[in-house]
């Protein structure tokens, strides 16, 4: 996608949400394969001032702690090269105040002199409530206060704005006129956007324009359960079994009593899903990206006729389930990036319910719980299950309502035992077993 | 002879718009239709019209960015129009005389020009209400704030959104650049000569330039722009309110004006090709290697700077890419459509097996969607962050599909969704297509080897909704005509 690393640089007083945009685009980016780093000068800090002892160590005139401040940064930059030269990254995200045009001209050079490109993100905001917020939420959480009272933390931290008012240099429309920056203000009310460079830019420019920081709840589950999964089948299109539409019933029920604010309700284009949302009695709409992972030759299939027909491609999705492609069908690695548009909407709208797939829902979840590839294929989504994702702070709550309507487990485990020596055609006819011997699989014919 | 009897109060026919459209009778759930099932393959990107609305002195490009950003919406199946008054004036006036007409003293033109002001706004009205249009471009100077309050007034009683997109630009060799590309050759300028000209339409701007007022980050942030400087080097986004606004201001932000051309080509003719089969993933017959030859030498010939080549991860593509012998990228999104449970089949077969599924293809050819497989609605939306990446490249080659290539060109030359599937994009011929004035110049380049047909024609019944069985019928009885010799017709 890049062909030089890119260095991404944040820029605002603190409580502007620098640390909050740094973590939501390095999760992005790392979920769309682009591997990203965060480097928080305020962590580099904390390791080396052990103890925070007041907003003093920020006070302009304290050379000795100008001093430690300034080596902090220098080494998150050290970090940073290794990072984008060595360890094959290739964004890095280098979250501090960069207040100064002093500062930010120390990390042009360094940038320059490795060959990173740079673009700055910065942060500006004067609403004195989202401001007052912020602190609540992450500030008065953070190691530095940890010994203090809620009055005597916040007290403190505003003095530590202050410390930065004074010297705060803004990016500017004429004299930062070459340099490429996004200015996002009032928490994306208004954006400045100068010198967009590449297409990662443009992409980083794009997601930061979509995000919000409006509280709401994102609702993830599958279709009810359906005749092929009774069956023991992958894919297909099949419609629901009775206790799939039992499910359907009960997420209808589920959802009225969790009085959601003009609720968004999406599905696949499969009739398992579109018959789930049939029953809760309100609009939805139709994603064809939301489908199941196509399994190709291999749909419909139970995973045992898969080990029958297909034994080394059955073999070769376990060694890597995140890259592996069903012939003439798709991997997980497919699969997100065709859920990337739904994803920019998701982060769009407020309140979502979606009713989606096995495969879809694994991507999903990596998406907001910052999973990895290899993680990825072996989350677990069991069917007649509910996930409420809360955003919070910098990460996300995860509450899991079961809605007591029995169902097949569809789950199958990463091959636990890692033989080297052993030919991969009986590590996965081992997790067959497993998942045959399942107690809730028992209706499952061979 | 089988004939389908398929009636007219079957839930499998649906009323859109005036016309009858079958479903694609083998998706529908069992369970009973619901009301808002749409067939369509992407979610509402707005629930009411959109104005948007240009602003900016002549000769700073809003024509240019009403004719692409309409292009775009309309390719991605958000139904677009632009209303210029230009145009309206030009029919007003007949003939135009000279600059004096744009002076702000000039009382009459200034009541003649709010006058056709109110028309197109009128008509703008008419294309929401009577043609289901849901994106309006008013392609006007709109440089006043009081000419804005009247547009937001109107859109506020309607019910419709506004978007501002601003173009300001002081560079003047953009501003002449301009004015000789798109200016000169216009009908105002027929009987001038090429100096005179431009003199009369720098007066013309000058008369813009007095009372201009630009949107202002602080008087109008409760207004929903973008303003562009200098040709994109700096933006303002204020205020974006939904999905479509924000799909418009990434797409303005990814395109340029830089001069460069595009190549679209297939790749070489294939075995499957040859055998008359559609889809699947061979490698290339012995003419599709000469042509993989010939294209590298035609690319060499051209001399191209930092030309980019894109493949599909078909075998066809990246075997034709091989034999240029420069770095290419392979992107899934560029793979042919997915013909389902129609892979590998000749076209009489799929006939002979899938009768109704052949004839329901061939009466709404862009949304018929393949059992298990792809429409070419469904290709157009894969294809968009393609385009994106072309919007935002400057040299680029791209090898892809019959499909996947008319998607692409019906982008770049503007093609309805009717036009779009019978594009003619034979083997073995590169198009270049070069961005030019408001549209798209195209030089095709047929690379003299030889190579099978594989388009087929628009069929030439007529489909009324009086004559539905009887098409279906007719078609019928076409495919139990003696089967030829393997060439796709």
């Amino acid at each position: 996608m890049t062909n030089c690393p890119t260095l991404i640089v944040t820029v605002g007083l603190p409580a502007r949400g620098k640390t909050y945009i740094s973590k939501k685009l390095t999760r992005y980016l790392n979920w769309i394969d682009v591997p990203t780093k965060e480097f928080n000068v305020g962590q580099y800090r904390r390791e080396c001032v052990k103890i925070y002892k007041s907003f003093e160590f920020f006070r302009p005139d304290n050379e000795e702690g100008l001093k430690i401040r300034k080596q902090c940064a220098l080494a998150a930059l050290n970090d940073v090269r290794q990072f984008l030269t060595d360890e094959g990254g290739q964004v890095a995200v280098f979250d501090a105040t960069n207040t100064t045009r002093e500062r930010r001209e120390t990390i042009l050079r360094f940038a320059e002199q490795n060959g990173f490109k740079v673009f700055f993100v910065e942060s500006v905001c004067e609403d004195p409530d989202v401001i007052a917020e912020n602190i609540v939420q992450v500030k008065l959480g953070c190691p530095d206060y940890t010994h203090c009272n809620t009055e005597d933390a916040v007290a403190d931290f505003m003095k530590r704005i202050k410390c930065y008012e004074n010297s705060y240099q803004p990016l500017d429309e004429e004299l930062d006129r070459d340099l490429s920056f996004i200015k996002i203000i009032d928490v994306g009310r208004r954006y400045l956007v100068n010198r967009v460079q590449d297409h990662i830019q443009s992409r980083i420019v794009y997601y930061l324009m979509n995000i919000h920081i409006t509280p709401r709840s994102i609702y993830l589950c599958r279709h009810g359960e359906s005749d092929l999964n009774i069956k023991g089948r992958i894919g297909g299109d099949s419609g629901l079994s009775a206790r799939g539409k039992e499910f359907a019933k009960a997420l209808g029920q589920f959802i009225q009593s969790q009085n959601i604010r003009d609720l968004k309700v999406w599905t696949s284009q499969m009739k398992r899903t579109i018959q789930t949302a049939e029953a809760l009695g309100v609009p939805y709409e139709q994603w064809k990206a939301l489908n199941e992972i196509d399994a190709g030759v291999c749909e419909e299939l139970m995973y045992e006729e898969i080990q029958q027909k297909y034994p080394l491609e059955f073999a070769l999705r376990d060694q890597d389930k995140y890259r592996y492609r069903y012939p003439k069908g798709e991997s997980y690695e497919d699969l997100v990036q065709r859920l990337e548009p739904v994803i920019m909407e998701l982060e769009r709208q407020e309140n979502v319910l979606v009713i989606c797939h096995q495969a879809v829902m694994r991507c999903l979840l990596a998406y907001f719980l910052d999973k990895t590839a290899e993680e990825l294929p072996y989350l677990k989504c069991a069917l007649h299950t509910v996930l409420k994702l809360t955003p919070m702070a910098y990460g996300c709550k995860v509450e899991s309502v079961c809605l007591n309507v029995d169902a097949v487990n569809t789950h199958r485990d990463r091959p636990s035992v890692r033989f080297t020596n052993t030919h991969p055609l009986s590590m996965s006819f081992l997790t067959v077993l497993l998942h045959r011997r399942h107690p809730l699989n028992s209706s499952v014919n061979m | 002879m089988i004939i389908y009897k398929i009636p007219l109060s079957s839930h499998k026919f649906q009323y859109i718009s005036g016309k009858f459209q079958i479903w694609n009778i083998s998706k529908i759930p069992q369970t009973k239709f619901p009301e808002n099932f749409r067939k369509s393959s992407r979610p509402q990107f707005t629930n009411c019209p959109t104005m948007i609305v240009m602003v900016g002195l002549p000769a700073r490009g809003k024509t240019y960015i009403s004719k692409k950003l309409t292009r775009y919406l309309n390719w991605i199946g958000v139904p677009t129009q632009v209303f210029n008054l230009g145009q309206y004036r030009r029919e007003v006036l007949q003939t135009y005389k000279n600059y004096e007409f744009f002076r702000p003293d000039n009382e009459e033109a200034m009541k003649i020009r709010r006058a056709y002001a109110s028309n197109a706004l009128k008509d703008i009205a008419s294309y929401f209400t009577k043609e289901q249009g849901q994106v309006a471009v008013l392609d006007a100077t709109n440089t006043t704030r009081e000419r804005r309050g009247v547009i937001i007034n109107f859109a506020k009683e309607k019910g419709y959104k506004v978007f501002f997109i601003e173009s300001v630009c002081d560079d003047p060799e953009i501003i002449e650049a301009n004015t000789m590309q798109v200016k000169l050759s216009s009908p105002d300028y027929e009987n001038y000569d090429k100096e005179e000209a431009l003199v009369d339409f720098l007066k013309r701007i000058d008369c813009y330039k007095m009372s201009y007022v630009p949107l202002d980050e602080e008087k109008d942030r409760h207004l929903s722009f973008i303003k562009i400087f200098n040709v994109g080097s700096r933006y303002l986004v204020n205020r974006v309110q939904d999905h479509i606004q924000s799909r418009i201001v990434y797409y303005l932000m990814n395109i340029h004006v830089t001069p460069r051309s595009i190549y679209l080509s297939r790749h070489g003719e294939s075995e499957l090709n040859l055998l008359g089969r559609i889809g699947g993933d061979t490698g290339l017959s012995s003419q599709g290697q000469k042509y993989a030859k010939a294209l590298a030498e035609f690319i060499r010939g051209q001399s191209i700077k930092d030309l980019k080549v894109w493949t599909s991860h078909m075998k066809r593509t990246i075997q034709t890419a091989e034999a240029l012998g420069v770095p290419y990228e392979q992107w899934k999104a560029l793979n042919e459509i997915d013909a389902g449970v129609c892979e590998e089949m000749t076209y009489e077969e799929i006939q002979a097996t899938h009768p109704e599924e052949f004839a329901l293809r061939d009466q709404d050819k862009y949304r018929y969607r393949y059992p298990k497989g792809e429409s070419y609605e469904d290709l157009v939306h894969r294809l968009e962050p393609v385009i994106m990446e072309l919007e935002r490249q400057e040299n680029v080659l791209v090898i892809c599909h019959q499909a996947v290539m008319r998607c692409l060109l019906a982008y770049f030359l503007d093609k309805s969704e009717d036009d779009l599937p019978y594009l003619k994009c034979p083997l073995h011929t590169v198009l270049k297509l070069t961005p030019l004035a408001y549209g798209c110049k195209v030089e095709s380049f047929y690379l003299n080897i030889q190579a099978v047909n594989t388009h087929r024609d628009r069929p030439t019944v007529n489909r009324s909704q009086a004559t539905l069985l009887l098409t279906i019928h007719y078609l019928l009885i076409c495919s139990r005509a003696p089967v030829q010799k393997p060439s796709p017709a």
